[in-house]
């Protein structure tokens, strides 16, 4: 059996003692800067955040990893080097990469230290993910979640890694690293500035009955109903009007989140090494709910218990939640 | 939670703006203390605010007989409470109930859930609100609870009594 660390979310230092407390095994998270996917504004790490951070889970048994998951334009690499070169001298135990130069860097410079390969590399054939742990010494990768069960039970057999999946939180367009539609319409990359859907360029407007429109940088792109959930304000969630769709539809995805709760005895069964919770974005309640729901479950599964998973659909995107690819390819 | 922030019932009608007016003059002593305190004690706060110490928020409790205004600037701290009609220009809203956004505060409630349930409501600058909420979510323990305890047993009695009265 696999030992299915728990890798779970911290946008603060109050969320990483949260998540620690709560039985995380990991607890990822980054800096203030490009260097990570969820740069938003008030959320992330000072160095000497990550320090005292860092003394703080290791002293409870837990690791730190550091997301450095962004791609450098041209000529900005320095950033990402002096990131790697940061959180080395403070003692993080890996780092989340997805760009093969960053790999380069820390695989010569910091050798001592993990690389796990992030989602954001898109990784999901044996022959590219044996490539990063040839080359770079890659010891995880996390893969992308357009992979059904049987088909990551085969990658494992195929590659020299460990392999983590998320089973709770986000759920984005299926082209980790690739989704360029905030760039289309902000100017600012998921990919290399860290944020997606800007919350410079958000803006809700109420309306007299009762109805909610989200806009990105002037462009609604979806109007909820008086009564319905609503979801993040990210173009791939997006609802549109087509001529041949009038009403409004999802072109790309719906507003609902991955829930794996009921996979996890599958996904050990699989092989898969590790869990990831989505969500550094969100706060010390929501961190603190899933990672103790998925705590228990874990622990039961061990100890060879039915995992009693609690209902967190409140705490969904849209208050909908899905197995997505890890169920079934036909899921949308 | 399910109804909307906009579907609940205001303190409305005839002598609601008199209320209104006494009611912030009432609480205003004891909110200027409350936030004081807060920014001695919580000065990491500000940083994670970034440009946005100066903005305009107004946090509209729906069924309170007012609206508060902060503007959490170090150097010039503001919270007051303001009568509805006479509330200033925001740089952002935040609307719910009360023991909502009281939750929100303590993250005892996850604020993404609550607007995506139509809890919450935000209108204006969203950056702004997304910064107070990470500042807000980085202070460890009760805002609400040490807001109570300014005022010893009185202040924790209030704040039970509160609880009871405006549940989530």
């Amino acid at each position: 059996m696999s030992l299915a660390e728990l890798i779970c979310p911290a946008g603060t230092p109050a969320a990483l003692r949260t998540a620690v407390d709560a039985g995380a095994d990991a607890v990822y998270c980054g800096f203030q800067d490009a260097t990570n996917a969820r740069n938003f504004p008030g959320l992330n790490f000072t160095p000497d955040e990550l320090a005292a951070s860092v003394t703080y889970a290791h002293g409870k048994g837990a690791k730190v990893l550091l997301a450095l998951n962004t791609y450098p334009p041209a000529g900005k690499v320095d950033l990402w080097r002096q990131a790697a070169d940061t959180g080395a001298r403070l003692g993080v135990d890996a780092f989340i990469v997805a760009d093969m130069g960053v790999a380069d860097y820390i695989a010569r410079t910091h050798p001592g230290v993990r690389l796990h390969l992030s989602v954001q590399a898109a990784a999901s054939s044996p022959e590219a993910i044996r490539y990063y742990c040839q080359n770079f010494g890659v010891k995880r990768v996390v893969l992308p979640r357009i992979l059904t069960i049987p088909e990551i039970r085969e990658i494992r057999k195929e590659i020299p890694c460990e392999i983590e999946t998320f089973i709770f939180g986000n759920h984005g367009l299926m082209v980790e690293g690739r989704c360029s539609l905030t760039n289309y319409l902000t100017g600012q990359s998921t990919n290399m500035d860290g944020v997606c859907s800007p919350a410079s360029d958000v803006e809700y407007k109420r309306h007299e009955d009762g109805s909610m429109s989200s806009q990105l940088a002037g462009f609604t792109i979806d109007c909820f109903g008086a009564d319905e959930k609503a979801g993040y304000p990210t173009i791939c969630k997006g609802r549109y009007t087509a001529p041949h769709r009038p009403e409004g539809y999802y072109a790309f995805e719906e507003p609902v989140s991955l829930n794996l709760s009921r996979l996890l005895p599958d996904l050990i069964d699989a092989g898969v090494h590790a869990f990831k919770i989505e969500g550094r974005q969100r706060s010390k309640s929501y961190v603190r709910g899933v990672v103790s729901a998925f705590r228990q479950a874990v622990d039961d599964i061990r100890a060879g218990r039915e995992a009693n998973i609690a209902d967190l659909v409140a705490l969904t995107e849209g208050q909908k939640q899905t197995q997505g690819a890890f169920e079934t390819k036909k899921w949308r | 939670m399910s109804a909307r922030p906009d579907t609940l019932p205001r303190a409305s009608g005839p002598g609601m703006s008199t209320l209104a007016r006494l009611s912030c003059l009432m609480v205003q002593p004891i909110l200027t203390r409350v936030v004081r305190r807060i920014a001695k004690r919580h000065p990491s706060l500000f940083a994670r605010l970034g440009p946005h110490q100066g903005t305009d928020f107004v946090i509209d409790a729906v069924e309170l007989p007012f609206a508060l205004h902060l503007r959490p600037d170090p150097q010039a701290l503001l919270f007051r409470a303001v009568p509805r009609d006479a509330t200033p220009e925001a740089g952002a809203t935040i609307r719910g109930k009360f023991m909502l956004l009281l939750e929100l505060v303590d993250s005892e409630e996850d604020g993404d859930a609550a607007f995506f349930s139509r809890d919450l409501e935000v209108t204006g600058d969203t950056e702004a609100v997304v910064r107070l909420r990470n500042a807000l979510d980085d202070v460890d323990g009760s805002i609400a609870e040490e807001t109570a305890e300014m005022f010893g047993p009185p202040g924790r009695a209030i704040l039970a009594r509160l609880r009871r009265a405006y549940p989530t």
